[in-house]
């Protein structure tokens, strides 16, 4: 008996321990399987665009932080929760998702591109450069309408609770054979062994798995933005929780004026993705 | 064999912790388990038809929703929950849970629900008589339940408790999507990075066995030890 | 709680029910093919045969169905000749991927089931048999194994409701089945206590049928 009683009041012992931590510290989650934006290097360490710029805000708002990890099908659940104080994870910011959180403005804006293994005949698709969707000009419904031909019966990969799951089954492209994945990484997987005809995720993902992995992937038809796919990345936050907000917001305006948004975008996408 | 090297270039040490983390959580859910079964055990068995209902709902709950469920719910519903509790106390404030804590306690709950079950068909299985003699010698029930019960229905469960202990250890691989990184996790996050699942959920595979080898070799040796008493 | 939205997602979530059925029947065909053919190994002599069905159902249940799930969805995936070879018809599907882990999986459990129940028979049914001239095959077949399947039910029983839990598992190679689709509707809503409360419920509803199903079949077939 004395054993368990002894093993019982360690469980307590630790379960207090844990209630006082973290405190005052501000808990930012972030998904860590989407590079550049974020991910984990060989140590185990959290990397990428949102880690490094997270540090860079934290140290202008003037308190500790501390990166949690949490899965991306469940991150707004999680700040609704309370596991954590604001999301960086590479969030779009949509109106759907305003329903449930708050936004800082953008940090970092992404296009969106459709991708497919080299030989696919949807390579040769013709479309423009890109398309807003926020414009309902005749050039984006033809656009469109040559995508909704293109995809017609093939087997379209996203990563889940995305904006560019959403955009597929907006309807704008028609109905679509959607298939959904936890992580882009699997989306990548997927679309390199063939599951996949065709994925669709921010055009720098496919760039950075095609770089990384050595494997053909290419990106084809318009880059997509506006519309579903929202209006930039910003940091999510909860809506009961206006302070933190407008902590945030001053931080991102001193980061950018500074320059150093830009300085770690270009660090990390090779291109100024800082808005 | 680079990317299993220890240190900063492989995932070597990496798996290598997280295997102690999945030690570490199995052992903690065995023995918030075995709480739970204490707790639950004697409601199972009781003749009072409400408490008799409690125990069984425990047991039928939890074997028959699956664990991934039963993870989420707590995972997302936890400190919600010890958040209302304490709030009838009057403590308003955030308490959080961290993912150690949260991980064992859905792995426990659901090896608890295990456990109550053997625990309860090792003491139908013992003697009446005894009952009977622990009366006539007028021990309290209490005393009854401790000295004369528990040591012989533990003795009748160790066989399907290591059952138990089985579908603890693996039911484990289950609380990565807390974000606590123990060998499913880690493996998730290594073949994501260097994709190559094939490898690293093969090598996931091989600690499983490797645990669940050496932990029953452990548990022969106990289940020899316990039986020289009779 | 959002009662409303328990409401809205019950008539989707049992729609997914179907999926998660049509896993778990399919699943349990292949397994208690699979799991009687490597039962009968087992009781074979040659020590090599015997080995290999050890073997088997070892690895099988001594790692977790999640690894096993991933090994043969995103492991396989990975390589090159199968995916040119005619196999990838079949594992290019997530749908045969999810059946042939669980089948392996359940059809493991199975075998050490089926195979205890072989050894439990009373010797004697087998030698009245032999003694009425009756041929080994037939002894087999009409005496053990049907003996071997009343003593296998209530472990069996068990196995479909372990079974049953483990298709929730199809969620993680992109299935919509009864999770797949709580994950989903959680993803658009936000709200996982309702929706898992609800799909939970269903789960709980299956298993107490075939729970209370297995139970009448023992006592039809009680002697």
């Amino acid at each position: 008996m004395n054993m368990i009683r002894k093993f019982s009041l360690g469980i307590l012992i630790t379960l207090f321990l844990s209630l006082s931590a973290n405190a005052d510290k501000i808990r930012i989650g972030t998904e860590g399987a989407y590079p550049p934006w974020n991910s984990k290097d060989a140590s185990g360490k959290l990397i990428g665009f949102e880690v490094e710029l997270a540090w860079t805000l934290c140290r202008y708002i003037g308190q500790q932080c501390e990166i949690v990890e949490q899965d991306w099908d469940g991150m707004i659940p999680a700040l609704i929760m309370r596991k954590f104080d604001a999301i960086m994870a590479g969030m779009s910011i949509t109106d759907e998702r305003k329903k449930a959180i708050n936004f800082s403005q953008g940090y970092a804006d992404e296009v969106a591109s459709l991708a497919v293994m080299k030989g696919s005949n949807l390579e040769g698709i013709q479309t423009s450069e890109g398309i807003n969707l926020t414009m309902k000009s005749g050039a984006v419904k033809k656009d469109l309408k040559t995508i909704t031909g293109a995809l017609d019966g093939k087997t379209v990969c996203v990563q889940t609770a995305t904006i560019h799951q959403n955009f597929l089954e907006s309807g704008d492209v028609g109905k679509v054979k959607v298939r959904t994945y936890k992580t882009q990484d699997e989306v990548n997987l997927d679309l390199a062994s063939g599951r996949c005809d065709v994925a669709l995720a921010a055009a720098v993902a496919f760039t950075d798995y095609a770089e990384k992995s050595g494997k053909p992937v290419v990106l084809v038809g318009p880059t997509f933005s506006g519309g579903a796919f929202g209006n930039g990345v910003g940091v999510g936050i909860r809506k009961d929780d206006a302070e933190l907000l407008k902590a945030f917001n001053s931080a991102i305006n001193k980061a950018r004026k500074n320059g150093d948004i830009s300085r770690i975008a270009t660090k990390w996408f090779g291109f100024d993705a800082s808005m | 064999m680079d990317i299993l090297a220890f240190g900063n270039t492989g995932w070597g040490d990496e798996l290598f912790f997280a295997t102690l983390m999945t030690i570490a959580v199995s052992i903690t859910a065995m023995i918030i388990g075995f709480c739970f079964a204490l707790i639950f055990t004697p409601l199972k068995l009781s003749k009072n038809k409400f408490l008799n209902f409690i125990g069984n709902s425990y047991t039928t709950i939890i074997r028959g929703v699956p664990e991934l469920l039963v993870i989420y719910l707590l995972f997302f519903g936890g400190s919600g929950a010890v958040m209302y509790v304490a709030s009838i106390f009057g403590y308003n404030k955030y308490i959080e849970i961290n993912a150690f804590l949260t991980g064992s306690f859905a792995i426990g709950i659901i090896s608890g629900a295990y456990s109550t079950e053997v625990f309860r068909g090792a003491i139908q299985s013992i003697d009446k008589g005894q009952f009977e003699a622990s009366k006539v010698l007028g021990l309290k029930k209490p005393v009854h339940f401790f000295k004369v019960i528990m040591p012989q229905m533990l003795r009748l469960a160790v066989p399907n408790l290591s059952n138990v202990w089985q579908i603890t250890l693996k039911d484990t691989s289950l609380i990565s999507v807390t974000g606590l990184v123990e060998i499913m996790r880690q493996s998730y996050i290594a073949a994501g990075s260097t994709r190559d699942p094939l490898f690293f959920y093969s090598f996931a595979a091989v600690l499983y066995l490797l645990l669940t080898f050496l932990s029953m070799k452990l548990i022969n040796k106990l289940e020899i030890k316990y039986r020289r008493g009779y | 709680m959002d009662l409303d939205l328990m409401v809205s997602s019950f008539p989707k979530l049992l729609n997914a029910t179907l999926v998660t059925l049509k896993l778990l029947s399919l699943s349990l065909i292949f397994g208690l093919i699979l799991g009687l053919f490597f039962a009968i190994l087992r009781l074979n002599k040659n020590i090599f045969v015997n080995r290999f069905s050890y073997v088997y159902s070892y690895i099988f249940r001594g790692t977790p169905l999640l690894v096993q799930i991933f090994i043969i969805y995103f492991g396989l995936g990975q390589i090159e000749f199968l995916r040119s070879s005619f196999l990838w018809i079949i594992l290019k599907e997530p749908y045969w991927c999810a059946i042939i882990a669980f089948s392996l999986n359940t059809g493991a459990y199975t075998s050490e089931i089926l195979r205890s129940a072989f050894e439990t028979i009373n010797k004697g049914f087998i030698e009245a048999g032999d003694s009425l001239g009756i041929s080994k095959k037939i002894i087999f077949y009409k005496i053990q194994i049907p003996i071997a399947i009343r003593q296998s039910l209530p472990a069996y029983g068990n196995e479909i409701i372990l079974m049953l839990k483990g298709t929730s598992l199809a969620s993680t190679v992109t299935l919509m089945d009864l999770t797949g689709v709580a994950k989903y509707i959680i993803s658009t809503t936000f709200k996982p206590i309702e929706v898992f409360i609800v799909a939970g419920g269903i789960y709980l509803f299956m298993t107490f049928i075939i729970h209370n199903f297995i139970r009448y079949l023992e006592k039809k077939y009680s002697y």
